[in-house]
């Protein structure tokens, strides 16, 4: 175990913070939503019940509070994160909505992950991405960050190639950097793959592309939370993710871009709030960051996914990243011992706290609905990865992710709900 | 942990593992009069169905494809029923048919796993692009 100098976390306590642990379940499916803690649902509930109101527009205060927790947030998430800015930081609906954060300017809030590519597809990719030019994805990718570039693809002529992943389940550096010879205008990949866990060498795949000209987009929807990021250091010009997967409500996401990018981008929704002057003549756009936030926000989103940066951060990303780290090698060799199992993906220390698997004989969603009896939450399917799921030869896989909540016993009742399958399928 | 054996098992009963272990009319129709296929994209479930017709009736049936237990017992299920019955009999077949088959409580998600089968049948016997309505 390689936890030295990390705080351990006191899952324990951790556990007390959250309500939905009482109804007894075993939650395995973090990697599609985390659960959220008090904390995060009380800091919401305080705006709706003592100060709920709009922002940026009201002259009294409880406006001029929730506005101050709004924008409070985009502080919490640049340090989070490590933009230079906030401007940077833009809030989308979810990962596909924010790839964007040096700054505050840099931050932009979207409702998660997919709405921030998708805005960068459409702000920046319309503009900048010319017919004949290449296009890299990894077959790794979730659909999010696959399918906005095969629609910008398609009405610009672009092309789109993938990068291969090998035995292991480990994108093929050797083809990558043959890709990057050919010079493409964009290379966007996860920081995390959310099906199989691998976690790639990003800092040295953005490094490279930029080095090619590239510009870079790297989807963080699993690697934020659970690896934490700096923006910087890693150096892309985009980085997205949600708030639902790292212990924050649904609908409030973030979008790093680098400044100079986002200047020069045309809005990606447009309405209230993301203007400075509108004439009959025409419009001037207000500044960066809300030049991208069109319309009324998800106000209480964004505040509890301040809650919920400030709970991670208490944690600190170390020790959660010590945490997983174990409980994915206790489950990885549990799993592996048992008959007719098979695991995708590289091995524990290479992954993320993701385990994929099937088992001969038996369906994942027969597992799943085994195991659901047994009040234990396990993901079966394509994990919105086809493309990955095609290239690994299955129609779907059962999956197991872990977070900071997550104890070993949890994992010892889904080998319990594995082994009363096999009995009922032998 | 569930207790109880195989064979009691409300929703994994034994009828339905037999059927989907050793499913009956199983594979291919060489110049089948209809052929259809089907899958569901939430797990990648495929169902395709060949039958041969002679004066309106079903003279054979066979089924293809991979997924669940369910998805499978209840094509396997169906293609027995319908061996020998009039197309426009078969055409009659609804969800509940189906499902009072399987004889088991499906829950929301796992009814289009249930119903890939009937919705093959369907689309084939009637030519229809889609048949939102067996959903």
């Amino acid at each position: 175990m390689s936890t030295n100098g990390a705080r351990r976390l006191d899952v324990a306590a951790i556990r007390n913070d959250f309500p939905i642990f009482e109804t007894g379940i075993v939650y395995l499916d973090s990697a599609n939503t985390s659960q959220r803690p008090r904390q995060v649902t009380g800091a919401m509930l305080d705006y709706f019940e003592h100060f709920n109101s709009n922002i940026h527009r009201a002259a009294y205060h409880i406006a001029e509070v929730a506005t101050e927790r709004y924008e409070g947030t985009r502080e919490k998430v640049r340090a989070f994160i490590n933009a230079a800015s906030t401007k940077e930081v833009i809030y989308t609906r979810g990962t596909t909505e924010a790839i964007n954060a040096a700054s505050t300017k840099e931050v932009i809030y979207t409702r998660g992950t997919t709405e921030a590519i998708n805005l960068v597809a459409y702000a920046w990719g319309r503009k900048n991405v010319r017919a004949g030019e290449l296009i890299v994805l990894t077959i790794l990718d979730h659909h999010s960050n696959i399918v906005p570039w095969q629609i910008l693809a398609a009405a610009n002529g672009a092309r789109i190639e993938y990068v291969d992943i090998d035995e292991k389940g480990e994108l093929r550096q050797d083809q990558f950097h043959e890709l990057l010879k050919r010079s493409p205008r964009l290379v966007a990949f996860s920081q995390v793959s959310n099906a199989l866990g691998t976690i790639n060498p990003a800092r040295e795949m953005v490094a490279a592309a930029k080095a090619a000209g590239a510009t870079v987009l790297v989807d963080g929807a699993q690697g934020a939370p659970h690896q934490g990021v700096d923006v910087r250091a890693l150096g892309c010009d985009f980085y997205a993710f949600s708030g639902h997967k790292m212990l924050g409500p649904t609908g409030a996401g973030v979008l790093y871009g680098r400044r100079e990018l986002l200047e020069a981008m045309d809005p990606f929704q447009s309405g209230g709030d993301m203007i400075k002057t509108v004439r009959i003549e025409g419009t001037t756009y207000h500044d960066l960051p809300w030049k991208f936030e069109a319309g009324t926000q998800a106000i209480g989103e964004v505040i509890g996914l301040g809650a919920a940066v400030d709970y991670l951060s208490g944690l600190g990303m170390e020790a959660v990243r010590a945490h997983e780290r174990e409980i994915t090698e206790y489950a990885y060799e549990a799993l592996s011992d048992i008959e007719g199992l098979t695991l995708y993906g590289p091995p524990p220390s290479r992954r993320a706290g993701v385990i994929s698997f099937s088992l001969e004989g038996i369906h994942p969603h027969d597992l799943a609905t085994i195991a659901d009896r047994d009040q234990v939450c396990l993901r079966a399917g394509h994990h919105c990865a086809m493309p990955l799921m095609t290239r690994l030869g299955v129609a779907a896989t059962a999956r197991a992710s872990f977070y900071v909540y997550t104890q070993k016993d949890e994992v010892d009742r889904l080998v319990g709900s594995i082994k009363e399958a096999q009995r009922i399928f032998k | 942990m569930s207790s109880g054996t195989a064979a009691d098992d409300q929703f994994y009963r034994e009828y339905i593992l037999d059927h989907y272990k050793n499913p009956r009319n199983y594979g291919r129709l060489e110049h089948p009069d209809i052929s259809h296929e089907e899958d569901n994209p939430l797990c990648g479930d495929v169902v395709g169905m060949d039958f041969r017709v002679n004066d309106g009736v079903i003279e054979d049936v066979r089924f293809h494809g991979r997924g669940c237990a369910i998805s499978q017992a209840s094509a396997s299920l169906l293609t027995e029923r319908l061996k020998g019955l009039a197309l426009d009999e078969a055409k009659k077949i609804d969800k509940n048919d189906v499902l009072g088959e399987l004889g088991i409580q499906i829950s929301p998600a796992r009814i289009k796993c249930a119903l890939l089968s009937l919705k093959v049948l369907k689309v084939g016997a009637y030519g229809l692009a889609d048949d939102e309505d067996e959903e």
